[in-house]
């Protein structure tokens, strides 16, 4: 059981994805004691703090947007989509990285997601929850917003199953559901623990409920190992087609600069380069306030370096892609799109997300790079603004200059966009560090799988 | 109509009526429902839409026309409740009135004035509500068009900020307060023949009017009756007396014309009659089916205007060498002496083929001399259209259509320096707003204090109305009895269409306070003018076929041939030196003219023809002059960022403005709109734009030189609709190309677009089979005037949004003019294209909203249902027209009660978070739709107009069945000329263009 005792592990070797010196215990030791026992550090009051303040300002947008209306974005003729859309694309992407750790990862028996599977999932999750607000708040009219789901209505009137945002619809809430399954299956052994654990009665109690009565018999585990299994089965198609049907919004409208074949992986490559961005610039605070350095090692960090390389690569090359679809296709508007992209009123942002999105990146080639936490937090946060600058590009320049000239007009993003949008991120870490308090943000059970204990015996004991 | 039982009914419904109602609120409804001229009025205001007067006269009985009156009286009745909500005054009907029938609208014949110059029109009354304003077919200025100003006259009505209250010094009083005092003082100026008694009125070319005036000019010799119109023709006026000797007014038949001269004459889109030019110069221009011939058009001018973007070759001239353009022109055609070269080498090099053109058409040439340009030049024109032989062909001239055609300036100034030595005891000023408009050198604020008593009769309690101890309100010419003459001398009576709203009079009821039963009412007053004017037989019949037919048969002036007096034309030209000065132009405003119409939301909003400048004015020059002043690159991105100022200096007053670069403006010239900068218009005007009436002076009421200008510190945020937009060549959206070269070969004007064939795809077309509506707008005809917009506007209830909203791209028309250019900034082509919702075959707005609130009618309609609108605004982002307009805030007013009289009630009034978009006026489809079912046969080609279709002046418009081949609109999408605007995306769009044709002089190059 465990004492308020520091856990002294070695640093761990260079490709090591766990420290040598822990053991089952420690293990558990060291990840309950965060939620249970250890002084809350004083970088979990600032970052829930700020992550409150800024929640706070969301909810001030909020409440100005529902009594006022859309008219305080920047939104107008002929960019109807601005910050919102932007946003939800963009925190859609982070999420997917967290599924993709927790389910492709997982199938693919690569056992070093284990250690930052469960906290990449609860990003997923609340990066979900932050996109699933502008698809609703963007509304003209966000209190008919059930409209847009088939339900059976004295008018008998269905949603339009043509539009992309009714699958937008489906693809987003199947996501976040199937997302919260996941997560919170991979939890109850854990809640278990921390139930056994606490001596808070009240924590017991809660801890009791969401563990729904694990207590780690064989037939659980069992039991567990399938619907795990299932469940990855059932997220992993979810990693791909979701940003595909997002995309979707963008590839059949006749928007030039939007209408394209090859958005879909264009769309989920950024959004792994993006989501494994946000795991980086999560992880690296994280696990230096805590001191977890043992658990998520260096090792956890360069790969996820280099998968952010390799998708940075993908990403390039469908920038690339689509110049080229542009000048090759001979389609004016498509010709025109681009070039104003590159030459217009927004040249600027293009320009910062091909320094953020493709030559920033490939300072992560060295290996030093790639082994300097510092380093490689900067340049998640740098892939993090890319990111949102492409969909940005994406969506508002094309917009812009579309195909009659008499309409065009520039999208300029007022106090109350940027408040919309800062909030989310508020929301998004208020939820965050709620979640690194109450629950353990390391999977206790999967790490304590990685300990050469756990492969020892061929019998399967644990 | 005057039969005896009939009488008797009437009695009987007067006295029951009497018993019910208060006294007061009587007063006005008795004057009409005492006299058989209220029965005549209810008779003949069921216009020809409803019922025939003249069947009915035939079938009437006492019982039918009983009814009528009592049903119309308790609609009157009702009506005053709307607005004043009476509890005592609502009553239901017993039986409903025979051509009353809830929802639809009867429209009476009225006429709306400018600068006193009728333009007959046709109101739309719901229940007794005015809603919207159409041109009168049968009135000789309009022929069922009508301009913005019109459309917009229904707002002012019910604008909320009009004057409501009478008040002396800030207090409330009554009109009989006034009248007692007016009595008063007149009693004490019959002495001296009402020397101390001044009239200040616009121009007056009401006959009743110009009779009161008379009638009081007769008890009070020494009184004087002075004018002053801001934006009238006073040059025209000078010009007249300078080339006859007398003042003759001058109008066009420019149908008859092959070559025409606009010597800065904007008359396709303002000044007088214009609706009707431009309806005579667009069917000479339509070629179609066997016509291959199209009329010449010449505009030499300082600033683009509808006119000019018409041109065939158009020259940018300062105002000021316009002059010497007429002289160059008049000499080359032997009607002046004087040099036939200029400096100018632009000049040069159209003269020697204008003028061979002009030779070419004598009898079929019109030179129209612009109603800004010096009398020198209406004299030069008169000369010029003399020789040419074009009098009694194009040109025509009848005595002044003014009540009294004198000097406006000389008018003012004589009322100034009797104001200056004190021999001003009652100044009446009705209408206008002479302390903001007249001439800055007058300065009319202070003097006017000089009189004892000062009343200003007038909608708005504006400038003219501070410095005045009475503040009197003005009934709108919608509530009120009056008449006035077109630009031919026609004369329409005007007939009220409600009860004022306030407590408002018109100018006649004021004058007859002077007069004899000073309370006499507005009916009484011009009915028993016409009256005691009228010689036949029968007045009563004449009477109501004049009231209702909305023009006065046989009132037109009779033509005349006065000669030219020679002498006056010998005067060699002075030449015009700029002297490392700039010009200064001033215009009235194409949208809220000379500040009269400064608070109408709707005007203000209209983007104004070519510039699309929007709630403001601006210094609009040339791009190289602003380049010369150090600004034109700060002006390139006018749209988003704030444009430079400048400081404006002429003859020691200054005057800061924000700079409008505009391409096809004349080097040199700086031409300033007038009517910005009011200090007290309301809600919507006061503080928009800055107010050139600082610089204007009575020398140089339209143009002079030596403005200075110069960079000042600041900018300026101007809301414009539309960027300058090159066209660019590999878009195809705007067609355009030369008469001989399409009829060489037609698809000339296509060359290089796409447009995909219908059978490309392999599923099998959608089948219309009912109706199929479609629209037809040609290129060729529209001049761009932007009627249609506000049309549109007062049709469906269209929401205006402030300059804030309409610079975040967020103005509210369904329907636009774009403007396009093409060659050079100095002088460009300047295409308009009017934009309303193509509703597209395959739209791609329909497939892309997630709650179907848009889709596909069975009649090929692109439908918007608003109730189930949730606002994702997707279609906005697909609709490659970018014609869907979002409410982005609850734009339209709900709570205002004077604007909730206004709306359509056929359209839907739009809450926040719904789209919007035009219907093709789907509220007129279906009224017309119904009527030819409950009479059943098809709807008849020509029988819906889309509101924009019907103000067109230029027929630029035209709506119509696509199925029906026989059909207007099918014929014209049968033409060569037609094309779909960004047909290569295979959006298939019903409304179609068809391209612009230019008829250049071969023997001029450009």
């Amino acid at each position: 059981m465990a004492d308020d005792q520091q856990i002294v592990v070695e640093k761990p070797a260079p490709g090591e994805i766990i420290a040598p010196g822990y053991t089952f215990s420690t293990i558990t030791d060291q990840i309950s004691s965060v939620v249970l026992t250890r002084k809350t550090p004083l970088f979990w009051f600032a970052a829930f703090g700020f992550g409150g303040s800024l929640l706070m300002l969301f909810l001030l947008a909020v409440t100005v947007l529902l009594a006022k209306g859309v008219g305080i974005w920047g939104i107008r003729t002929p960019v109807m989509w601005g910050f919102a859309i932007t946003n939800f694309v963009w925190w859609i992407g982070i999420g997917h990285a967290g599924t993709l750790i927790s389910a492709i990862l997982l199938l693919l028996n690569q056992s070093w997601r284990n250690s930052i599977n469960r906290f990449a999932e609860a990003m997923t999750l609340f990066a979900v929850a932050c996109a699933g607000m502008f698809p609703l708040l963007h509304m003209g009219r966000p209190w008919l917003f059930y409209w847009m789901m088939p339900y059976p209505n004295t008018m008998g009137i269905e949603p339009q199953f043509r539009s992309p945002l009714v699958w937008d619809v489906f693809a987003v809430s199947t996501y976040a559901t199937v997302s919260l399954l996941f997560w919170f299956v991979g939890l109850m052994p854990d809640l278990g623990t921390l139930r056994d654990r606490t001596k808070n009665p009240i924590g017991r109690a809660i801890y009791g409920i969401l563990a729904m009565g694990w207590r780690g018999s064989a037939r659980h585990w069992s039991v567990y190992e399938t619907a795990t299994l299932l469940l990855a089965g059932l997220a992993t198609p979810l990693v791909l087609s979701v940003h595909t049907v997002v995309s979707f919004d963008f590839t059949i409208a006749i928007v030039p600069g939007w209408h394209s074949t090859f958005f879909p992986p264009y769309f989920v490559a950024g959004a792994i380069y993006s989501g494994f961005a946000m795991v980086l610039a999560l992880a690296i605070p994280l696990r230096s306030v805590y001191g977890l350095q043992g658990l998520i090692t260096d090792k956890h960090l360069d790969n996820c370096g280099k998968i952010m390389l390799a998708t940075g690569w993908i990403v390039a090359y469908a920038y690339m892609l689509e110049l080229f679809g542009a000048w090759y296709g001979g389609n004016t508007y498509e010709q025109a799109a681009f070039w104003h992209r590159m030459t217009g009123p927004y040249a600027i942002q293009y320009w910062s997300l091909v320094a953020c999105n493709i030559v920033a990146p490939q300072f992560l080639w060295f290996k030093r790079v790639r082994s300097s936490p510092v380093l490689l937090f900067i340049a998640s946060i740098v892939v993090l603004v890319g990111m949102w600058l492409e969909r940005f590009m994406i969506i508002v320049s094309s917009l812009a200059q579309d195909f009659l000239p008499s309409s065009w007009g520039i999208f300029q993003a007022t106090r109350w966009d940027w408040a919309t949008y800062l909030g989310t991120i508020g929301l998004f870490l208020f939820l965050f560090f709620l979640f690194v308090r109450a629950l353990p943000m390391i999977s206790i059970f999967e790490v304590r799988t990685l300990l050469p204990q756990a492969k020892v015996s061929k019998e399967g004991k644990r | 109509m005057s039969d005896s039982p009939k009488h008797l009914d009437l009695a009987g419904a007067r006295a029951r009526l009497e018993g019910k109602r208060g006294r007061e609120f009587w007063r006005n409804l008795e004057d009409l429902a005492a006299t058989p001229e209220f029965e005549d009025l209810l008779q003949r205001e069921f216009p020809r839409q409803a019922i025939g007067w003249a069947d009915d006269e035939n079938e009437v009985d006492g019982r039918r026309n009983f009814l009528k009156m009592m049903g119309a009286s308790l609609a009157l009745a009702g009506l005053t409740a709307c607005t004043r909500q009476p509890t005592e005054h609502i009553m239901p009907y017993v039986r409903q009135p025979e051509d009353l029938i809830p929802g639809k609208p009867l429209f009476y014949a009225t006429a709306t004035t400018l600068g006193g110059v009728a333009n007959g029109v046709l109101v739309e009354s719901h229940e007794g509500r005015p809603t919207k304003v159409e041109g009168n077919p049968e009135h000789p200025a309009t022929l069922g068009a009508l301009d913005a100003f019109g459309q917009a006259s229904v707002l002012q009505l019910y604008d909320p900020d009009r004057s409501r209250t009478l008040y002396q010094d800030g207090e409330i009083r009554s009109w009989a307060d006034f009248l007692g005092m007016l009595r008063g003082l007149i009693e004490q100026q019959r002495a001296s023949g009402g020397a101390g008694i001044r009239i200040l009125t616009e121009t007056v070319t009401s006959p009743a009017m110009a009779d009161q005036l008379a009638a009081i000019q007769k008890l009070f010799p020494a009184s004087k009756w002075h004018q002053w119109e801001p934006a009238g023709p006073h040059s025209a006026r000078t010009g007249a007396m300078l080339a006859f000797g007398q003042p003759v007014h001058t109008y066009y038949n420019v149908s008859n014309a092959n070559v025409i001269v606009s010597l800065d004459a904007d008359f396709l889109a303002s000044g007088e009659a214009s609706l009707r030019y431009a309806r005579q110069f667009a069917a000479r221009r339509r070629v179609e089916g066997a016509n291959t011939t199209m009329n010449r058009l010449y505009v030499v001018e300082p600033m683009p205007t509808p006119t000019g973007s018409k041109a065939d070759h158009r020259l940018p001239l300062r105002a000021g060498d316009v002059e010497e353009f007429a002289w160059l022109l008049a000499a080359g055609l032997g009607v002046a002496q004087g040099p036939k070269q200029s400096d100018n080498g632009d000049i040069n090099k159209w003269m020697g083929g204008l003028v061979k053109d002009l030779m070419h058409n004598q009898g079929a040439s019109l030179v129209i001399a612009g109603e800004f340009q010096p009398p020198i030049v209406h004299a030069l024109a008169h000369a010029m259209n003399a020789k040419l032989g074009n009098v009694g062909k194009t040109v025509f001239s009848t005595d002044s259509i003014e009540a009294s055609p004198v000097d406006h300036v000389a008018s003012l100034e004589d009322l100034v320096s009797d104001l200056d030595s004190g021999a001003v005891d009652l100044l009446l000023i009705l209408g206008g707003n002479p302390v903001f408009n007249a001439p800055v050198e007058l300065g009319l604020a202070d003097r006017i204090e000089k009189a004892r008593v000062r009343a200003h009769l007038s909608l708005y309690e504006d400038e003219t109305t501070a410095v005045c101890q009475w503040s009197l309100p003005e009934a709108h010419y919608l509530e009120s009895w009056g008449d006035a003459r077109a630009f031919d001398g026609s004369v329409t009576i005007q007939q009220p269409l409600i009860q004022p709203l306030y407590d408002g009079r018109s100018a006649y009821q004021v004058l007859q306070m002077f007069l004899e039963a000073p309370e006499m009412g507005g009916h009484e007053i011009v009915k028993g003018y016409w009256a005691a004017q009228h010689n036949g037989a029968d007045f009563e019949s004449w009477w109501r076929r004049a009231v209702h037919d909305g023009v006065v048969a046989g009132s037109a002036l009779p033509t005349k041939t006065p000669a030219i007096n020679g002498a006056a034309l010998a005067t060699p030209a002075h030449k015009y030196r700029l002297e490392g000065k700039l010009e200064i132009v001033f215009r009235p405003d194409p949208t809220i003219y000379d500040g009269r119409f400064a608070n109408l939301g709707w005007l203000q909003e209209l983007p104004k023809p070519i510039t699309k400048i929007t709630w403001d004015n601006a210094a609009i020059m040339s791009p190289a002059t602003a380049n010369q002043l150090g600004v034109y690159k700060e002006t390139l991105n006018a749209g988003y960022d704030g444009v430079p100022m400048v400081e404006l200096t002429y003859q020691g007053r200054t005057l800061r403005a924000p700079v409008w670069a505009q391409p096809g403006c004349a080097d040199g010239s700086v031409t300033v709109h007038l009517g910005y900068g009011r200090t007290k218009a309301g809600r919507a005007g006061t503080g928009a734009g800055f107010n050139p009436y600082g610089l204007r002076t009575a020398k140089a009421l339209w143009n002079d030189t030596g403005l200075a200008a110069k960079k000042t510190a600041g900018s300026y945020l101007l809301a414009t609709t539309q960027n300058e937009h090159a066209l660019d060549p590999k878009r195809h959206i705007v067609r355009a190309g030369d008469l001989a070269d399409y009829l060489k070969n037609p698809a000339s004007v296509h060359e290089g677009a796409e447009d995909p064939p219908p059978a490309l795809t392999i599923y099998p077309g959608w089948s219309y089979p009912g109706h199929a509506w479609g629209m037809a707008i040609d290129l060729n005809a529209c001049t761009g005037c932007s009627a249609c917009v506000v049309a549109c506007q007062a049709e469906n209830n269209i929401a205006v949004v402030g300059k804030d909203q309409v610079r975040r791209g967020r103005a509210m028309h369904w329907l636009r003019v774009d403007s396009y250019y093409s060659g050079s900034p100095h002088d460009p082509e300047i295409y308009n294209q009017p934009v309303p919702c193509q509703q597209c075959e395959n739209a791609p707005c329909e497939l892309v909203c997630p709650v179907q609130a848009t889709t596909h009618s069975a009649e090929g309609l692109n439908d918007m249902v608003y109730n189930r609108c949730v606002g994702t605004r997707y279609c906005s982002n697909n609709c490659p027209y970018k014609v869907r307009r979002f409410n982005f805030y609850l734009f339209s007013d709900f709570e205002t009660p004077s604007l909730k009289l206004l709306r359509n009630p056929d359209v839907t009034v739009r809450s926040r978070g719904v789209m919007e978009k035009c219907t093709y006026c789907v509220q007129r489809i279906n009224s017309a739709k119904i009527d030819a079912e409950k009479q059943n046969r098809k709807v008849k080609d020509g029988e819906i107009q889309t509101a924009c279709q019907a103000t067109c002046p230029a027929e630029a418009i035209v709506f119509g069945d696509i199925n029906d081949p026989n059909s207007r609109v099918s014929q014209m999408k049968a033409e060569k000329r037609n094309y779909g605007m960004l047909a290569d995306l295979n959006t298939r769009p019903r409304t179609t263009y068809l391209a612009a044709l230019r008829n250049p002089n071969p023997e001029i190059e450009d």
